[in-house]
């Protein structure tokens, strides 16, 4: 569904955050990228939907070449691809339905945008989805009343009134407590089941990742590291991708976690 | 030599001072020592023409002792059509030259536009910025003449060259990552601007169209010793006849109007955060 090959990305600086990326990801996957900070996992998603410009390479969704498409076609590819951010980027002084509306900008017109005049059919598509993620009674609330979990739904929403094919989805957990991280997580999770979406997912915390998703990726210095199933990270594999640390605790947390889960 | 080679026991009841901002003892008091020397030296060429001054006082008790005594009858219809010409000349002045700001500010501004568009709209605004009102409306008086279309294109060329440039800053410093989602969304550029730029910066532009329709109602005061039309030129007249009282009353009502504008902002400017 989506294929990276050989993508390079070079900043200005000099600095190389992505060393010749292969990558191939099946329709439905959701997978998760980690790796220390800096090892180039931001820029790889920024590069597939070309909020950064890849130096070399090509990415390929559903067969469309995607770095070399014109601005114009370029925007076309970019309502497959739904995003959700770190600090969730909601414009903060629009309302939560104009940030959920502002997902379908790629399928109006213009004036039509600037009038706020959507078509029925997304106004109807804008309630279920934030009816999906219980927010409905907050349509006319301004983004910036909202809190961060609440926040982070929103940006779903968004993500997801593109009618996506692929989630890129940057950090949604980095700013949010330890227990609407997991319901942030579940939530995507769960979305991208229901719909079929494949997802990648930046993400900081290991744990957290080995519960929800099917698939880690572990960058280090813009390079793959790992590739496998979460139960494959074990505390080698973790110390090749973020260096030395003692990983028993990490890992283990993943099973306490568990048994609490249950014992609710 | 550094301080934290000193071992604890010699800091301990030892009293703590600031560093001083300048480290070198002879740069530090070669300075204040120049400016002491400064100081001396200004405060020696001041010359000041002290029987000049005690006939000057009596002039300035005069024009002070009117404000007591403002006359708003015996002109007033010279202060209406002056006032109305000056209100007129602001309104209109602000709303071309906000206008035409908008879209210089946007290309002004470099996370916005590309290069070439950025380089243009910079230069707009360096040149507008560059000539003073005054000279501004000389020249404008010399090429429409006498009156308040001279003062209006004077006021719209300097609201585009205060405006574009502060508007563009303020849009150079908005949350990058809030425009980037609206971007990821595969909308056209308008749409971006519109959903992405606009609202953050919709509270700074209300404001500062607030304070510029203020500055421009004073500047029309001064438009009018040029001949640029407005109250400025009622003033002037008033001044020249010495009818102190008149040009008091003058005053009065610029001083009000532009407290009334000044409130007025402030509410407004406090409503949109």
């Amino acid at each position: 569904m989506l294929r990276l090959e050989k993508l390079v990305k070079t900043y200005k600086t000099g600095d190389q955050a992505l060393k010749a990326v292969d990558l191939e990801i099946p329709e439905g996957q959701v997978l998760a990228l980690i790796g220390p900070s800096g090892a180039g996992k931001s820029t790889l998603i920024r590069c597939i939907n070309r909020l950064v410009e890849p130096t070399s390479g090509k990415v390929y969704l559903a067969g469309t070449e995607l770095t070399g498409l014109s601005s114009g076609a370029l925007r076309r590819e970019r309502r497959r691809m739904g995003m959700i951010f770190q600090e969730y980027a909601l414009v903060e002084r629009l309302t939560v339905m104009e940030n959920v509306q502002s997902g379908r900008l790629g399928y109006v017109g213009f004036w039509r945008s600037f009038l706020r005049k959507y078509p029925q059919a997304d106004v109807d598509e804008a309630f279920r989805l934030l009816d999906r993620v219980g927010l409905a009674h907050m349509a006319d609330k301004r983004a910036d009343e909202l809190s961060g979990g609440q926040r982070q739904r929103v940006g779903i929403c968004r993500a997801l009134i593109q009618n996506p094919a692929l989630l890129l989805v940057d950090e949604p957990t980095a700013s949010l407590d330890p227990k609407t991280s997991r319901q942030i997580m579940r939530l995507i999770c769960e979305l991208c089941k229901e719909r079929g979406l494949a997802a990648i997912i930046n993400i900081h915390d290991v744990a957290l990742a080995q519960r929800f998703v099917q698939r880690v990726i572990g960058l280090r210095f813009g390079a793959v590291e790992f590739d496998g199933p979460p139960e494959a990270l074990t505390p080698d594999v973790l110390t090749k991708i973020y260096g030395e640390e003692d990983w028993e605790a990490t890992i283990e947390k993943v099973d306490d976690e568990d048994t609490i889960e249950a014992a609710e | 030599m550094s301080a934290s080679e000193i071992s604890l026991e010699a800091r301990l009841g030892q009293p703590w001072k600031k560093p001083p901002f300048i480290q070198r003892p002879w740069l530090r008091w070669t300075l204040i020592a120049g400016f002491v020397a400064y100081l001396i030296a200004a405060y020696l060429t001041i010359e000041v023409n002290w029987a000049r001054v005690y006939d000057g006082l009596e002039r300035g008790k005069q024009f002070v002792l009117a404000f007591t005594s403002p006359d708003f009858t015996t002109r007033s219809s010279d202060i209406y059509e002056g006032m109305l010409e000056s209100i007129l000349m602001t309104v209109a002045a602000s709303v071309v030259g906000i206008a035409i700001s908008i879209p210089i500010a946007l290309g002004a501004a470099r996370n916005v536009a590309p290069l070439p568009v950025y380089l243009i709209c910079r230069a707009i605004i360096a040149i507008s910025r560059a000539l003073q009102e005054i000279i501004v409306a000389i020249l404008l008086v010399a090429i429409f003449g006498f009156g308040p279309l001279a003062g209006f294109l004077t006021l719209s060329f300097a609201t585009i060259g205060f405006l574009s440039k502060l508007l563009a800053e303020d849009i150079e410093s908005m949350d990058k990552v809030q425009a980037e989602a609206i971007k990821a969304s595969g909308a056209r550029w308008m749409q971006w601007i519109n959903y992405g730029v606009q609202p953050q910066v919709m509270p700074r532009l209300i404001g500062l169209s607030m304070y510029r329709i203020d500055i421009n109602f004073r500047e029309s005061a001064i438009l009018g010793l040029v001949g640029a039309g407005g109250i400025g030129a009622t003033l002037n007249t008033a001044f020249d006849r010495y009818e102190y009282d008149t040009a008091a009353a003058i005053l009065i009502i610029i001083i009000v109007i532009v407290m009334a504008l000044e409130y007025l902002s402030g509410i407004i400017r406090a409503r949109v955060q």
